[in-house]
Protein backbone atom coordinates (compact mmCIF):
# COMPACT_ATOMS: atom_id res chain seq x y z
CA UNK A 1 0.00 0.00 0.00
CA UNK A 2 2.03 3.08 1.13
CA UNK A 3 5.32 1.87 0.66
CA UNK A 4 4.85 -0.20 -2.34
CA UNK A 5 4.43 2.72 -5.09
CA UNK A 6 5.11 0.30 -7.84
CA UNK A 7 3.09 -2.53 -9.07
CA UNK A 8 4.93 -5.05 -7.36
CA UNK A 9 2.02 -7.61 -5.56
CA UNK A 10 2.11 -7.98 -1.44
CA UNK A 11 2.62 -11.59 -1.87
CA UNK A 12 3.37 -13.68 -4.76
CA UNK A 13 1.76 -16.90 -6.09
CA UNK A 14 4.17 -19.68 -5.47
CA UNK A 15 4.43 -18.49 -1.66
CA UNK A 16 0.86 -18.72 -1.20
CA UNK A 17 -0.71 -21.42 -3.49
CA UNK A 18 0.17 -24.70 -2.84
CA UNK A 19 1.69 -26.48 -5.81
CA UNK A 20 0.15 -29.68 -7.20
CA UNK A 21 3.36 -31.69 -6.74
CA UNK A 22 3.75 -30.50 -3.20
CA UNK A 23 3.17 -33.32 -0.72
CA UNK A 24 0.80 -30.89 1.06
CA UNK A 25 -2.06 -31.24 -1.71
CA UNK A 26 -1.46 -35.01 -1.58
CA UNK A 27 -2.29 -34.77 2.75
CA UNK A 28 -5.98 -34.65 2.05
CA UNK A 29 -5.92 -38.46 0.69
CA UNK A 30 -3.75 -39.41 2.56
CA UNK A 31 -5.17 -37.63 5.96
CA UNK A 32 -8.82 -38.94 4.87
CA UNK A 33 -7.96 -42.32 4.54
CA UNK A 34 -5.80 -42.80 7.95
CA UNK A 35 -8.90 -40.94 9.22
CA UNK A 36 -11.69 -43.36 8.32
CA UNK A 37 -9.17 -46.45 9.43
CA UNK A 38 -8.42 -44.89 11.92
CA UNK A 39 -11.91 -44.62 13.22
CA UNK A 40 -12.97 -47.79 11.48
CA UNK A 41 -10.44 -49.70 13.71
CA UNK A 42 -11.16 -47.90 16.54
CA UNK A 43 -14.92 -49.19 16.82
CA UNK A 44 -14.41 -52.65 15.22
CA UNK A 45 -11.79 -53.21 18.79
CA UNK A 46 -13.60 -51.27 21.18
CA UNK A 47 -16.87 -50.46 20.04
CA UNK A 48 -18.55 -53.18 21.48
CA UNK A 49 -17.48 -52.75 24.81
CA UNK A 50 -19.68 -50.90 27.21
CA UNK A 51 -17.64 -50.54 30.20
CA UNK A 52 -16.58 -52.94 31.73
CA UNK A 53 -14.98 -53.31 35.42
CA UNK A 54 -12.45 -50.54 34.38
CA UNK A 55 -15.09 -48.14 32.87
CA UNK A 56 -12.66 -47.74 30.07
CA UNK A 57 -15.21 -47.89 27.61
CA UNK A 58 -14.87 -46.74 23.71
CA UNK A 59 -17.11 -43.98 23.94
CA UNK A 60 -15.42 -41.78 26.56
CA UNK A 61 -11.74 -42.25 24.60
CA UNK A 62 -13.55 -41.56 21.32
CA UNK A 63 -15.22 -38.14 23.02
CA UNK A 64 -11.79 -37.30 24.87
CA UNK A 65 -10.30 -36.97 21.36
CA UNK A 66 -13.14 -35.77 19.51
CA UNK A 67 -13.70 -33.08 22.01
CA UNK A 68 -9.42 -32.36 21.33
CA UNK A 69 -10.33 -31.69 18.24
CA UNK A 70 -13.39 -29.61 18.00
CA UNK A 71 -11.88 -27.41 20.25
CA UNK A 72 -9.29 -26.76 17.19
CA UNK A 73 -11.98 -26.46 15.10
CA UNK A 74 -13.70 -23.58 17.50
CA UNK A 75 -11.03 -21.89 18.24
CA UNK A 76 -10.09 -21.46 15.01
CA UNK A 77 -13.68 -19.64 14.47
CA UNK A 78 -12.68 -17.86 18.01
CA UNK A 79 -9.83 -16.42 15.96
CA UNK A 80 -11.48 -15.07 13.05
CA UNK A 81 -14.21 -13.81 14.62
CA UNK A 82 -12.17 -12.25 17.03
CA UNK A 83 -9.58 -10.27 14.68
CA UNK A 84 -12.43 -9.08 12.52
CA UNK A 85 -14.49 -7.74 15.44
CA UNK A 86 -11.26 -6.19 16.43
CA UNK A 87 -10.63 -5.14 13.15
CA UNK A 88 -7.05 -5.93 13.59
CA UNK A 89 -4.27 -5.87 10.84
CA UNK A 90 -1.33 -8.17 11.97
CA UNK A 91 -3.27 -11.34 12.21
CA UNK A 92 -4.66 -11.10 8.27
CA UNK A 93 -1.90 -13.92 6.90
CA UNK A 94 -2.73 -16.17 9.56
CA UNK A 95 -6.55 -15.70 8.91
CA UNK A 96 -6.81 -17.79 6.42
CA UNK A 97 -5.08 -21.20 8.43
CA UNK A 98 -7.88 -20.30 11.18
CA UNK A 99 -10.93 -19.93 8.63
CA UNK A 100 -9.97 -23.08 7.35
CA UNK A 101 -9.68 -24.83 10.79
CA UNK A 102 -13.44 -23.79 11.31
CA UNK A 103 -14.14 -24.69 7.43
CA UNK A 104 -13.77 -28.43 10.07
CA UNK A 105 -16.78 -27.46 11.99
CA UNK A 106 -19.59 -28.92 10.01
CA UNK A 107 -17.74 -32.59 10.11
CA UNK A 108 -16.50 -31.77 13.82
CA UNK A 109 -19.77 -31.44 15.08
CA UNK A 110 -21.15 -34.35 13.22
CA UNK A 111 -18.30 -36.70 14.68
CA UNK A 112 -19.09 -35.19 18.18
CA UNK A 113 -23.27 -35.75 17.91
CA UNK A 114 -23.05 -38.98 16.56
CA UNK A 115 -20.33 -40.14 19.75
CA UNK A 116 -22.50 -38.47 21.69
CA UNK A 117 -25.98 -40.11 20.75
CA UNK A 118 -25.16 -43.24 20.02
CA UNK A 119 -22.52 -43.49 23.00
CA UNK A 120 -25.62 -41.42 25.04
CA UNK A 121 -26.24 -44.52 27.63
CA UNK A 122 -22.51 -45.40 28.13
CA UNK A 123 -21.51 -41.32 29.13
CA UNK A 124 -24.27 -40.02 30.63
CA UNK A 125 -25.61 -41.32 34.01
CA UNK A 126 -28.45 -39.14 33.44
CA UNK A 127 -29.69 -40.73 30.36
CA UNK A 128 -30.80 -43.79 32.44
CA UNK A 129 -34.20 -43.13 33.61
CA UNK A 130 -34.61 -45.57 36.21
CA UNK A 131 -31.77 -43.79 37.65
CA UNK A 132 -33.23 -40.09 37.56
CA UNK A 133 -36.12 -41.48 39.02
CA UNK A 134 -34.33 -42.30 42.33
CA UNK A 135 -32.00 -39.35 42.32
CA UNK A 136 -34.00 -35.48 43.60
CA UNK A 137 -31.08 -33.78 42.11
CA UNK A 138 -31.34 -35.55 38.40
CA UNK A 139 -35.11 -34.99 38.82
CA UNK A 140 -34.83 -31.16 39.70
CA UNK A 141 -31.97 -30.96 36.81
CA UNK A 142 -34.34 -33.07 34.49
CA UNK A 143 -36.10 -29.71 32.47
CA UNK A 144 -32.61 -29.24 30.94
CA UNK A 145 -30.41 -32.62 31.34
CA UNK A 146 -33.07 -34.73 29.00
CA UNK A 147 -32.54 -36.67 25.95
CA UNK A 148 -34.57 -34.68 23.34
CA UNK A 149 -33.43 -31.19 24.76
CA UNK A 150 -29.97 -32.74 24.79
CA UNK A 151 -30.67 -33.59 21.02
CA UNK A 152 -32.02 -30.80 19.92
CA UNK A 153 -29.49 -28.38 21.34
CA UNK A 154 -26.76 -30.90 20.07
CA UNK A 155 -28.50 -29.98 16.39
CA UNK A 156 -28.75 -26.17 16.97
CA UNK A 157 -24.92 -26.18 17.86
CA UNK A 158 -24.25 -28.02 14.69
CA UNK A 159 -26.21 -25.50 13.03
CA UNK A 160 -24.55 -22.43 14.49
CA UNK A 161 -21.15 -23.36 13.96
CA UNK A 162 -21.47 -24.98 10.54
CA UNK A 163 -22.98 -21.28 9.46
CA UNK A 164 -20.63 -19.37 11.11
CA UNK A 165 -17.59 -21.68 9.95
CA UNK A 166 -19.16 -22.21 6.27
CA UNK A 167 -19.96 -18.31 6.13
CA UNK A 168 -16.52 -17.21 6.50
CA UNK A 169 -15.05 -19.53 4.55
CA UNK A 170 -17.30 -18.80 1.14
CA UNK A 171 -16.83 -15.17 1.96
CA UNK A 172 -13.48 -14.97 2.11
CA UNK A 173 -12.27 -16.97 -0.45
CA UNK A 174 -14.69 -15.68 -3.10
CA UNK A 175 -12.90 -12.01 -2.10
CA UNK A 176 -9.98 -13.71 -3.29
CA UNK A 177 -11.53 -14.17 -6.55
CA UNK A 178 -13.46 -11.24 -6.54
CA UNK A 179 -11.67 -8.45 -9.27
CA UNK A 180 -13.42 -4.96 -8.30
CA UNK A 181 -12.52 -2.33 -5.44
CA UNK A 182 -16.13 -2.18 -4.02
CA UNK A 183 -16.95 -6.22 -4.71
CA UNK A 184 -13.29 -6.45 -2.65
CA UNK A 185 -14.51 -3.56 0.53
CA UNK A 186 -18.14 -4.88 0.67
CA UNK A 187 -16.76 -8.65 1.79
CA UNK A 188 -14.56 -7.11 4.23
CA UNK A 189 -17.45 -5.39 5.46
CA UNK A 190 -19.91 -8.20 5.44
CA UNK A 191 -17.21 -10.42 7.54
CA UNK A 192 -16.37 -7.09 9.84
CA UNK A 193 -19.89 -6.46 10.30
CA UNK A 194 -20.87 -10.19 11.22
CA UNK A 195 -18.30 -10.85 13.86
CA UNK A 196 -19.70 -9.31 16.75
CA UNK A 197 -23.16 -10.92 16.35
CA UNK A 198 -20.99 -14.39 15.52
CA UNK A 199 -19.38 -13.91 19.62
CA UNK A 200 -22.01 -13.64 20.96
CA UNK A 201 -23.65 -16.47 18.94
CA UNK A 202 -20.36 -18.80 19.80
CA UNK A 203 -20.10 -17.82 23.50
CA UNK A 204 -23.66 -19.17 24.16
CA UNK A 205 -22.96 -21.92 22.11
CA UNK A 206 -19.54 -23.20 23.14
CA UNK A 207 -20.84 -22.53 26.46
CA UNK A 208 -23.72 -24.51 26.67
CA UNK A 209 -22.01 -27.44 24.21
CA UNK A 210 -19.27 -27.90 26.82
CA UNK A 211 -21.70 -28.25 29.87
CA UNK A 212 -23.52 -30.94 27.72
CA UNK A 213 -20.70 -32.83 26.55
CA UNK A 214 -18.27 -32.61 28.95
CA UNK A 215 -20.00 -31.10 32.60
CA UNK A 216 -23.30 -33.90 32.34
CA UNK A 217 -20.53 -36.65 32.32
CA UNK A 218 -20.82 -36.24 36.26
CA UNK A 219 -24.38 -34.83 36.07
CA UNK A 220 -24.38 -33.65 39.77
CA UNK A 221 -21.83 -31.84 39.07
CA UNK A 222 -21.39 -27.77 38.11
CA UNK A 223 -19.39 -25.04 37.49
CA UNK A 224 -20.98 -22.02 36.10
CA UNK A 225 -17.23 -21.28 34.52
CA UNK A 226 -16.92 -24.58 32.62
CA UNK A 227 -17.70 -23.30 29.28
CA UNK A 228 -14.82 -20.51 29.84
CA UNK A 229 -12.80 -23.45 30.98
CA UNK A 230 -13.03 -25.52 27.63
CA UNK A 231 -12.94 -22.10 25.67
CA UNK A 232 -9.35 -21.03 27.13
CA UNK A 233 -7.94 -24.42 26.35
CA UNK A 234 -9.35 -24.18 22.71
CA UNK A 235 -8.11 -20.92 22.57
CA UNK A 236 -4.51 -21.77 23.64
CA UNK A 237 -4.49 -24.70 21.23
CA UNK A 238 -5.51 -22.91 18.21
CA UNK A 239 -2.78 -20.34 18.51
CA UNK A 240 -0.10 -23.24 18.90
CA UNK A 241 -1.65 -25.43 15.86
CA UNK A 242 -1.77 -22.18 13.92
CA UNK A 243 1.87 -21.21 14.49
CA UNK A 244 2.76 -24.90 14.24
CA UNK A 245 1.51 -25.28 10.45
CA UNK A 246 3.07 -22.22 9.16
CA UNK A 247 6.11 -23.19 10.11
CA UNK A 248 5.52 -26.82 8.64
CA UNK A 249 4.89 -24.43 6.13
CA UNK A 250 7.71 -22.68 6.13
CA UNK A 251 9.95 -25.59 6.05
CA UNK A 252 8.33 -26.78 2.69
CA UNK A 253 9.15 -22.85 1.63
CA UNK A 254 5.54 -21.52 1.57
CA UNK A 255 4.39 -18.22 3.02
CA UNK A 256 8.35 -17.71 3.41
CA UNK A 257 8.43 -13.52 4.13
CA UNK A 258 4.40 -13.40 4.27
CA UNK A 259 4.33 -14.80 8.18
CA UNK A 260 7.64 -13.17 9.83
CA UNK A 261 8.76 -13.50 13.25
CA UNK A 262 6.82 -10.71 14.04
CA UNK A 263 3.68 -12.85 13.46
CA UNK A 264 5.01 -15.70 15.09
CA UNK A 265 6.28 -13.13 18.19
CA UNK A 266 2.22 -12.18 18.51
CA UNK A 267 1.22 -15.95 18.42
CA UNK A 268 3.41 -16.96 21.08
CA UNK A 269 2.27 -13.75 22.85
CA UNK A 270 -1.31 -14.76 22.15
CA UNK A 271 -0.13 -18.30 23.66
CA UNK A 272 1.23 -16.84 26.63
CA UNK A 273 -1.70 -15.15 27.47
CA UNK A 274 -4.49 -17.77 27.23
CA UNK A 275 -1.87 -20.14 29.03
CA UNK A 276 -2.11 -17.60 32.18
CA UNK A 277 -6.12 -17.32 31.31
CA UNK A 278 -6.39 -21.41 31.21
CA UNK A 279 -4.87 -21.41 35.16
CA UNK A 280 -6.85 -18.00 36.03
CA UNK A 281 -10.15 -20.18 35.13
CA UNK A 282 -8.71 -23.54 36.47
CA UNK A 283 -7.92 -21.71 39.38
CA UNK A 284 -10.86 -20.08 39.97
CA UNK A 285 -13.17 -23.22 39.51
CA UNK A 286 -11.02 -25.25 41.61
CA UNK A 287 -10.37 -22.65 44.49
CA UNK A 288 -14.32 -21.66 44.67
CA UNK A 289 -15.11 -25.65 45.01
CA UNK A 290 -12.07 -25.85 47.27
CA UNK A 291 -12.79 -23.33 49.84
CA UNK A 292 -16.72 -23.84 50.10
CA UNK A 293 -16.30 -27.45 50.47
CA UNK A 294 -19.83 -28.40 49.43
CA UNK A 295 -19.84 -32.31 48.67
CA UNK A 296 -21.81 -32.27 45.90
CA UNK A 297 -19.23 -29.66 43.96
CA UNK A 298 -16.18 -31.56 45.80
CA UNK A 299 -16.52 -34.31 44.38
CA UNK A 300 -15.79 -33.98 41.24
CA UNK A 301 -12.22 -33.33 42.17
CA UNK A 302 -12.12 -35.38 45.24
CA UNK A 303 -11.88 -38.42 42.30
CA UNK A 304 -9.30 -36.44 40.33
CA UNK A 305 -7.45 -37.01 43.14
CA UNK A 306 -7.75 -40.86 43.70
CA UNK A 307 -5.46 -43.50 42.18
CA UNK A 308 -3.52 -42.55 39.09
CA UNK A 309 -5.31 -39.52 38.72
CA UNK A 310 -3.70 -37.77 41.21
CA UNK A 311 -0.73 -37.73 39.74
CA UNK A 312 -2.17 -36.65 36.16
CA UNK A 313 -4.07 -33.70 37.83
CA UNK A 314 -0.38 -32.57 39.58
CA UNK A 315 0.78 -33.36 35.94
CA UNK A 316 -1.76 -31.22 34.19
CA UNK A 317 -0.83 -28.45 36.23
CA UNK A 318 3.05 -28.41 35.36
CA UNK A 319 1.84 -29.12 31.81
CA UNK A 320 -0.83 -26.58 31.48
CA UNK A 321 -0.04 -23.83 33.07
CA UNK A 322 3.81 -23.79 34.88
CA UNK A 323 6.30 -24.83 31.97
CA UNK A 324 4.75 -23.16 29.57
CA UNK A 325 4.08 -19.93 31.59
CA UNK A 326 8.15 -20.16 32.61
CA UNK A 327 8.92 -21.33 28.48
CA UNK A 328 6.81 -18.69 26.83
CA UNK A 329 7.97 -15.13 28.90
CA UNK A 330 10.82 -14.60 26.60
CA UNK A 331 10.75 -12.57 23.73
CA UNK A 332 13.26 -14.38 22.11
CA UNK A 333 11.87 -17.79 22.13
CA UNK A 334 8.35 -16.33 21.20
CA UNK A 335 10.46 -15.61 17.56
CA UNK A 336 12.78 -18.30 17.32
CA UNK A 337 10.46 -20.92 15.16
CA UNK A 338 12.26 -23.76 16.68
CA UNK A 339 11.48 -22.54 20.18
CA UNK A 340 8.18 -22.03 19.70
CA UNK A 341 7.46 -25.43 17.68
CA UNK A 342 8.47 -26.83 20.47
CA UNK A 343 6.02 -24.79 23.00
CA UNK A 344 3.75 -25.02 20.57
CA UNK A 345 3.66 -29.31 20.54
CA UNK A 346 3.94 -29.00 24.41
CA UNK A 347 0.77 -26.86 24.49
CA UNK A 348 -1.37 -29.40 22.42
CA UNK A 349 -0.05 -32.23 23.72
CA UNK A 350 -1.55 -30.55 27.06
CA UNK A 351 -4.58 -30.21 25.71
CA UNK A 352 -5.28 -33.28 25.27
CA UNK A 353 -4.01 -34.34 28.88
CA UNK A 354 -6.87 -31.79 29.43
CA UNK A 355 -9.35 -33.16 27.81
CA UNK A 356 -8.19 -36.55 29.11
CA UNK A 357 -8.04 -35.72 32.51
CA UNK A 358 -12.27 -34.16 31.99
CA UNK A 359 -13.44 -37.33 30.68
CA UNK A 360 -11.63 -40.46 31.42
CA UNK A 361 -11.94 -40.20 35.39
CA UNK A 362 -15.99 -40.17 35.24
CA UNK A 363 -15.76 -43.90 33.53
CA UNK A 364 -13.97 -45.57 36.93
CA UNK A 365 -15.85 -43.39 39.16
CA UNK A 366 -19.29 -44.45 37.31
CA UNK A 367 -18.04 -48.31 38.21
CA UNK A 368 -16.74 -47.62 41.81
CA UNK A 369 -13.52 -48.26 41.26
CA UNK A 370 -11.79 -46.11 44.35
CA UNK A 371 -8.33 -47.07 43.01
CA UNK A 372 -8.49 -46.27 39.29
CA UNK A 373 -5.56 -46.70 37.05
CA UNK A 374 -5.12 -45.11 34.17
CA UNK A 375 -5.58 -47.33 31.29
CA UNK A 376 -4.60 -45.50 27.65
CA UNK A 377 -4.59 -47.94 24.99
CA UNK A 378 -5.14 -48.61 21.01
CA UNK A 379 -8.50 -47.78 20.99
CA UNK A 380 -7.66 -44.21 22.16
CA UNK A 381 -4.68 -43.52 19.98
CA UNK A 382 -7.29 -45.07 17.34
CA UNK A 383 -9.69 -42.33 18.07
CA UNK A 384 -7.26 -40.11 18.20
CA UNK A 385 -5.49 -40.31 15.04
CA UNK A 386 -9.15 -41.58 13.59
CA UNK A 387 -10.75 -38.02 14.33
CA UNK A 388 -7.59 -36.14 13.63
CA UNK A 389 -7.46 -37.70 10.06
CA UNK A 390 -10.82 -36.76 9.15
CA UNK A 391 -9.59 -33.18 10.63
CA UNK A 392 -6.50 -33.00 9.23
CA UNK A 393 -8.46 -34.06 5.53
CA UNK A 394 -10.77 -31.12 5.31
CA UNK A 395 -8.30 -28.57 6.70
CA UNK A 396 -5.63 -29.52 4.34
CA UNK A 397 -8.01 -29.64 1.68
CA UNK A 398 -8.94 -25.94 2.02
CA UNK A 399 -4.60 -25.32 2.23
CA UNK A 400 -4.14 -26.49 -1.02
CA UNK A 401 -7.54 -25.76 -2.75
CA UNK A 402 -7.25 -22.35 -2.10
CA UNK A 403 -4.97 -19.72 -1.17
CA UNK A 404 -2.77 -19.53 2.14
CA UNK A 405 -3.51 -16.20 3.15
CA UNK A 406 -6.58 -13.52 2.05
CA UNK A 407 -4.62 -12.23 -1.40
CA UNK A 408 -7.65 -9.60 -1.81
CA UNK A 409 -7.87 -8.45 1.81
CA UNK A 410 -7.24 -4.73 1.91
CA UNK A 411 -4.90 -4.76 4.64
CA UNK A 412 -2.84 -7.54 2.93
CA UNK A 413 -0.04 -5.55 3.08
CA UNK A 414 -0.25 -3.95 6.57
CA UNK A 415 0.15 -7.60 7.89
CA UNK A 416 2.88 -8.84 5.78
CA UNK A 417 4.99 -5.38 7.14
CA UNK A 418 4.16 -5.57 10.79
CA UNK A 419 6.57 -4.72 13.11
CA UNK A 420 6.55 -5.48 16.70
CA UNK A 421 8.11 -2.29 19.10
CA UNK B 1 37.51 37.66 32.32
CA UNK B 2 34.28 35.40 31.79
CA UNK B 3 35.25 31.62 31.59
CA UNK B 4 34.64 30.10 28.36
CA UNK B 5 31.75 27.86 28.34
CA UNK B 6 32.17 24.19 28.66
CA UNK B 7 30.74 22.29 25.27
CA UNK B 8 28.35 20.19 25.51
CA UNK B 9 28.36 18.37 22.04
CA UNK B 10 27.00 19.08 18.60
CA UNK B 11 23.58 19.52 17.00
CA UNK B 12 22.23 18.10 13.49
CA UNK B 13 19.45 18.90 12.66
CA UNK B 14 17.07 17.13 10.09
CA UNK B 15 14.05 18.25 7.84
CA UNK B 16 12.49 14.64 8.27
CA UNK B 17 12.26 11.14 9.64
CA UNK B 18 13.97 9.78 7.02
CA UNK B 19 16.87 11.48 6.85
CA UNK B 20 17.38 11.27 10.68
CA UNK B 21 17.25 7.34 10.47
CA UNK B 22 19.95 7.30 7.84
CA UNK B 23 21.97 9.83 10.17
CA UNK B 24 21.76 7.47 12.62
CA UNK B 25 22.40 4.46 11.02
CA UNK B 26 25.82 6.48 9.38
CA UNK B 27 26.54 7.97 13.34
CA UNK B 28 25.86 4.51 14.52
CA UNK B 29 28.66 3.01 12.04
CA UNK B 30 30.90 5.87 12.61
CA UNK B 31 31.65 4.24 16.38
CA UNK B 32 30.15 7.07 18.41
CA UNK B 33 29.13 6.30 21.34
CA UNK B 34 27.82 9.18 23.52
CA UNK B 35 24.81 10.23 20.97
CA UNK B 36 21.06 10.00 21.28
CA UNK B 37 18.09 10.82 18.56
CA UNK B 38 15.53 13.04 19.56
CA UNK B 39 12.13 12.91 17.20
CA UNK B 40 8.52 14.71 17.85
CA UNK B 41 7.10 11.34 17.57
CA UNK B 42 8.62 7.53 18.01
CA UNK B 43 9.91 6.74 14.52
CA UNK B 44 9.49 2.88 14.11
CA UNK B 45 12.53 1.21 13.81
CA UNK B 46 14.78 4.09 14.80
CA UNK B 47 16.35 1.86 17.61
CA UNK B 48 17.90 -0.24 15.47
CA UNK B 49 19.27 2.57 13.20
CA UNK B 50 20.92 3.90 16.21
CA UNK B 51 22.14 0.07 16.67
CA UNK B 52 20.75 -0.04 20.69
CA UNK B 53 20.93 -2.65 23.09
CA UNK B 54 18.28 -4.24 24.04
CA UNK B 55 16.39 -3.20 27.25
CA UNK B 56 17.03 -4.26 30.96
CA UNK B 57 13.35 -3.08 31.59
CA UNK B 58 11.98 -7.04 31.05
CA UNK B 59 14.44 -8.50 33.48
CA UNK B 60 13.60 -6.06 36.05
CA UNK B 61 10.13 -6.79 35.72
CA UNK B 62 10.68 -10.39 36.08
CA UNK B 63 13.02 -10.10 39.40
CA UNK B 64 10.75 -7.75 40.43
CA UNK B 65 7.42 -9.55 39.36
CA UNK B 66 8.57 -12.85 41.02
CA UNK B 67 10.22 -10.77 44.40
CA UNK B 68 6.79 -9.81 44.93
CA UNK B 69 4.92 -13.04 44.51
CA UNK B 70 7.21 -14.79 47.02
CA UNK B 71 7.48 -11.77 49.42
CA UNK B 72 3.36 -12.23 48.97
CA UNK B 73 2.96 -15.48 49.75
CA UNK B 74 5.80 -15.38 52.68
CA UNK B 75 3.99 -12.66 54.02
CA UNK B 76 0.59 -14.64 54.15
CA UNK B 77 2.20 -17.83 55.40
CA UNK B 78 3.79 -16.20 58.28
CA UNK B 79 0.65 -14.68 59.52
CA UNK B 80 -1.69 -17.53 58.99
CA UNK B 81 0.62 -19.73 60.05
CA UNK B 82 3.18 -18.66 62.70
CA UNK B 83 2.01 -15.30 63.96
CA UNK B 84 -1.68 -16.06 65.00
CA UNK B 85 -2.92 -19.41 63.56
CA UNK B 86 -6.62 -19.76 63.55
CA UNK B 87 -8.29 -22.55 62.08
CA UNK B 88 -11.18 -21.27 59.87
CA UNK B 89 -13.45 -23.53 58.16
CA UNK B 90 -11.24 -27.14 59.23
CA UNK B 91 -8.02 -25.83 56.46
CA UNK B 92 -5.06 -25.70 57.60
CA UNK B 93 -3.20 -22.98 58.76
CA UNK B 94 -1.34 -23.40 55.63
CA UNK B 95 -3.80 -23.54 53.14
CA UNK B 96 -1.87 -22.23 50.41
CA UNK B 97 -4.73 -22.73 47.58
CA UNK B 98 -6.47 -19.35 49.74
CA UNK B 99 -3.01 -17.51 49.11
CA UNK B 100 -2.69 -17.49 45.28
CA UNK B 101 -5.15 -14.20 44.64
CA UNK B 102 -2.88 -12.19 47.48
CA UNK B 103 0.30 -13.91 45.94
CA UNK B 104 -0.51 -12.76 42.97
CA UNK B 105 -1.52 -9.26 43.43
CA UNK B 106 2.39 -8.20 45.06
CA UNK B 107 3.85 -10.02 41.85
CA UNK B 108 1.68 -7.49 39.96
CA UNK B 109 1.89 -4.57 41.41
CA UNK B 110 6.01 -4.85 41.90
CA UNK B 111 6.07 -5.69 38.20
CA UNK B 112 4.52 -3.00 37.73
CA UNK B 113 7.31 -0.59 39.72
CA UNK B 114 10.05 -2.64 37.93
CA UNK B 115 8.63 -1.48 34.76
CA UNK B 116 7.63 2.14 35.39
CA UNK B 117 10.57 3.45 38.15
CA UNK B 118 12.77 0.77 35.69
CA UNK B 119 12.15 2.76 32.69
CA UNK B 120 12.68 5.98 34.47
CA UNK B 121 15.58 4.91 36.22
CA UNK B 122 17.41 3.84 32.97
CA UNK B 123 16.26 7.40 31.25
CA UNK B 124 17.81 8.97 33.96
CA UNK B 125 14.74 10.81 34.54
CA UNK B 126 13.06 12.84 35.96
CA UNK B 127 16.15 15.58 35.40
CA UNK B 128 15.51 18.81 35.92
CA UNK B 129 18.13 19.88 33.42
CA UNK B 130 19.48 18.90 29.92
CA UNK B 131 21.92 20.64 27.92
CA UNK B 132 19.87 20.30 25.01
CA UNK B 133 17.33 22.91 25.51
CA UNK B 134 20.46 25.28 25.63
CA UNK B 135 19.99 25.21 21.22
CA UNK B 136 17.35 27.67 19.97
CA UNK B 137 16.21 25.56 17.18
CA UNK B 138 15.97 22.65 19.31
CA UNK B 139 12.58 23.79 20.04
CA UNK B 140 11.57 22.61 17.02
CA UNK B 141 11.69 18.84 18.08
CA UNK B 142 8.35 19.21 20.03
CA UNK B 143 6.96 19.62 16.58
CA UNK B 144 8.51 18.88 12.86
CA UNK B 145 12.40 18.65 13.04
CA UNK B 146 14.44 15.76 14.05
CA UNK B 147 17.96 16.14 15.81
CA UNK B 148 21.54 14.40 16.60
CA UNK B 149 23.12 15.40 19.42
CA UNK B 150 26.70 13.54 19.81
CA UNK B 151 28.26 14.78 22.92
CA UNK B 152 31.94 16.18 23.94
CA UNK B 153 32.48 13.12 26.02
CA UNK B 154 32.14 10.80 23.43
CA UNK B 155 36.60 9.78 22.92
CA UNK B 156 35.48 9.82 18.97
CA UNK B 157 34.67 13.19 19.36
CA UNK B 158 36.43 16.12 17.46
CA UNK B 159 34.76 19.50 17.02
CA UNK B 160 35.53 19.85 13.32
CA UNK B 161 35.58 16.35 12.02
CA UNK B 162 32.61 15.55 13.45
CA UNK B 163 31.06 18.58 12.48
CA UNK B 164 31.84 18.16 9.13
CA UNK B 165 30.36 14.85 9.83
CA UNK B 166 27.30 15.53 10.64
CA UNK B 167 26.74 18.11 7.69
CA UNK B 168 27.47 15.31 5.06
CA UNK B 169 24.72 13.06 6.64
CA UNK B 170 22.09 15.26 5.52
CA UNK B 171 21.62 17.88 8.04
CA UNK B 172 19.77 21.05 7.31
CA UNK B 173 22.46 22.92 10.15
CA UNK B 174 24.62 21.78 12.76
CA UNK B 175 25.45 23.86 15.75
CA UNK B 176 27.87 23.56 18.66
CA UNK B 177 25.90 23.41 22.32
CA UNK B 178 26.80 24.71 25.57
CA UNK B 179 26.72 22.23 28.36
Amino acid sequence: MSAHGHDEPVVRPEQVRISDKSIWSKLPIIMGVIGLAGLGGAYALGGGDHGGEHGNDFYFSYLTSAMFWLALSLGGLFFVLVQHAARAGWSIVCRRIAENMALTLPIMAILVIVGVFMGSHDLFHWTHTEVVAVDPMLKWKEPYLNESSFKVRALVYLAVWSILGLFYWFTSTSQDDASSPQEIKAKSHKMRWAAPLGIAVFALSLTFSAFDWLMSLDPHWFSTIFGAYYFAGAVVSTHAFIALLVILLHRSGYLRGVVTKEHFHDLGKMMFAFTVFWAYMAFSQYMLIWYASIPEETEWFSYRGAGDYLTLSIVLVFARFAFPFLGLISRHIKRNPKTLAFWAVWILVAEFIDMFWLIDPVGPYNANNHHPSIEFGLVDILCFVGIGGVWLAVLTWGLSRKALVPVNDPRLAESVHFENF
Amino acid sequence: MAKAPKVFGLMAEYENPQDLYHACEQVRDAGYAAWDAYTPFPVHGLEKAMGLRSSLVPWIVCVMGFTGAGLGFLMQYWMSAVDYPLIIAQKPFNSYPAFVPVTFEPGILLGSFGAVFGMLGLNRLPQLYHSVFNSKRFARVTDDRFFIAIEARDPRYDAEDTKAFLAETGALSVEEVED
